[in-house]
């Protein structure tokens, strides 16, 4: 995904419109620029049109000189069909104009040949991507209709043509129809096929990159996260061990296309990125389990920072060699259980310091508009439950 | 920590993994409470060690070339559905975890465990009872957290709100005897209710499971 920022300050004397077009936005862009309804404009062009074809030629000359506004905003609101509609309305124009003007070939090639680019048209029509779920429903029905109308229409036209050209069969008009006729063809079925193959190569390489990391993955785990887990489990030291625990790490989250950060990206990530701080300076493993996940928001960077804290108080007094992290993301609550299994503390001895600490996790979560509460006896650990609403605030 | 490490009958395990210094390092530890009766480092080797030793218990590695861990499972269990296996691994990745577990394991541990728990996990296996990491549990949630679809079979494809319970316990971290203390529960109940996770984790045909470890895979 890629987002492009418009400049706001580049401002041409005319820019079609992003958001109000029914074929190229330039009645829109006109409307804009004049603070008027682009009803009128629109209306105007065909006026103009009708009077000899000013209106179309105008028309012509504003799409060229008016620049295509940025992406970013290109989203058109207007429906499909109507955008269709309106098309087709041009094209008809353009047509009557040319009749007008005597640029023609005689109807009865040029109304068959209209016919056949019309079927053509039909069939070329697709769903987009976002009327793809529901079309697909529907799809089997609709695709039917549409093929028997387009082709229907497609050799009503090539016949009436043909039978229309038949005397002067040879005669030059005839032959650029035929042309026109095929390139309508290819008009209509072209895109499809170009999507159809741009979409195939595309799969193929997302399959190959994907069957390239699997098997890379799988190396690995026959390989050198072996060793990382035999090193830990090991009588060596607690620094190489920590090593280990360090790389494997590491090594897991490229594989699995983790991004580390706590601030952005997902609340799962947030929390792995967590641990792998905590673990980097304690000799502590950190096994961190999250059902459901959401996108961070500030709220939740509060949560995973008290958590961090949790973690922490856990590796630095509790002289267990491990922590659980449980994440529980629910439809409006998301809760969080630090715990460890070691010598705990009973609450008459917790220290001046231990209250720093368990300050430092409420008030913070409290702030949030959560909640804490914190279970430990000595000899059996210590385990911490924070929760916090969810949603924006 | 009470293991039964005294048992007049020791049991008989099989281990099967193609990392030859991992295979030997957790047959020496094994070898002080079970009886090793057999190992081996590749898929076919594993087949027909493992029938003609008939163990009680095999230690399955989930990643060796030729089919890995669900392969050996697969050709085992047709012909002697009675053996157990315990799938070892260094992943915990989604896949490889459904993967093993419907092919039958009873339980999925990660390479790292500590010796007294993977001891421990093999005992639990022997009993016929499953064994779930914290992870698996998560697991279990998460692929059972939606609603199933329509004419979906009740019994299969969602857990009772007790076996959510204990789930989640695990998941916190929970060894099986703390969550029977939690929730004044008989450690034998709480077994019951994880086996029956196990099993509805091998036989739902719930979509969300598959779409659940596919999601997570390797993108």
């Amino acid at each position: 995904m890629q987002e492009t920022h418009s400049s706001t300050l580049r401002s041409p004397l005319l820019s079609r419109s992003a958001r109000d077009r029914f074929v190229t936005g330039t009645a829109g862009g006109i409307a804009e620029r004049l603070r008027v309804d682009p009803t009128v404009i629109r209306l105007g062009f065909v006026l103009l049109t009708l009077a000899g074809g000013v209106g179309l030629l105008l028309y012509g000359l504003s799409f060229v000189v008016s620049p295509e506004p940025e992406p970013e905003t290109a989203s058109p609101q207007v429906p499909r069909h109507m955008r269709t509609v309106a098309t087709g309305a041009i094209v008809l124009g353009s047509l009557l104009v040319l009749r007008d003007l005597g640029l023609w070939f005689g109807d009865p090639i040029v109304v068959p040949a209209a016919v056949a680019v019309l079927g053509s048209s039909i069939l070329g029509v697709r769903p987009d991507a976002a009327g793809r779920h529901w079309t697909r429903r529907l799809g089997s029905v609709i695709g039917v209709a549409r093929a028997v109308v387009g082709f229907g229409l497609v050799g009503v036209g090539m016949v009436w043509l043909v039978a229309a050209a038949g005397p002067f069969a040879i005669s030059f008009g005839s032959i650029v129809l035929a042309a026109a006729v095929a390139a309508a063809l290819s008009l209509g079925v072209g895109p499809f096929v170009v999507r159809a193959l741009r979409q195939t190569a595309d799969e193929r390489r997302e399959r190959i990159r994907s069957e390239e990391r699997a098997a890379v993955a799988a190396h690995l785990h026959d390989s050198v996260l072996q060793t990382l887990a035999l090193i830990q489990r090991s009588e060596s030291s607690p620094e190489i061990a920590t090593l280990a625990r360090r790389q494997e790490r590491e090594l897991r989250s490229w594989l699995y296309g983790r991004r580390i950060g706590l601030s952005h990206g997902r609340l799962g990530e947030a929390l792995e990125a967590m641990a792998d701080r905590v673990e980097e300076h304690h000799p502590v493993s950190v096994d961190v389990v999250a059902v459901g996940d959401c996108a961070m928001d500030d709220r939740l960077l509060t949560m995973v920072e008290a958590c961090g804290e949790a973690v922490l108080n856990a590796a630095r007094h509790s002289g267990d060699s491990s922590v659980s992290v449980f994440v529980e993301v629910g439809p409006d609550l998301v809760e969080a259980f630090v715990r460890d299994r070691g010598r705990g503390f009973s609450p008459e001895d917790v220290g001046e310091d231990r209250h720093g600490i368990a300050h430092s996790i409420r008030d913070r979560i409290e702030r949030a508009g959560g909640k804490t509460a914190i279970s430990s006896a000595r000899g059996t650990g210590t385990e911490v439950h924070l929760w916090i609403p969810r949603g924006s605030a | 920590m009470d293991p039964p490490r005294l048992r007049v009958k020791r049991i008989r395990v099989f281990l099967v993994d193609d990392h030859l210094l991992f295979l030997s390092g957790v047959q020496a530890e094994l070898g002080r409470e079970f009886e090793v009766v057999g190992a081996a480092s590749d898929v076919v080797d594993a087949i027909e060690g493992i029938r003609t030793t008939r163990p009680d218990v095999t230690l399955l590695d989930v990643h060796m070339p030729e089919g890995g861990g669900a392969a050996v499972l697969e050709a085992v269990t047709a012909t002697h559905p009675d053996i157990r296996f315990l799938a070892l691994s260094v992943s915990d990745a989604p896949e490889d975890v459904i993967t093993v577990i419907r092919a039958g394991a009873r339980g999925y541990v990660t390479k790292t465990i500590a010796p007294d728990d993977l001891a421990e996990a093999v005992q639990r296996v022997h009993e016929g009872d499953a064994v779930f990491s914290p992870r698996l549990a998560g697991f279990v949630l998460d692929a059972f957290a939606t609603d199933p679809r329509v004419g979906a079979d009740p019994e299969l494809d969602l857990l009772t709100s007790r076996e959510r319970e204990v789930l989640r316990l695990i998941a916190r971290g929970y060894a099986y005897r703390e969550v029977a203390r939690r929730l004044h529960l008989s450690v034998k109940t709480v077994e019951t209710h994880v086996s029956a996770v196990l099993r509805k984790l091998q036989l739902s045909n719930r979509h969300e499971l598959t779409r659940w470890a596919t999601d997570r895979r390797l993108v």
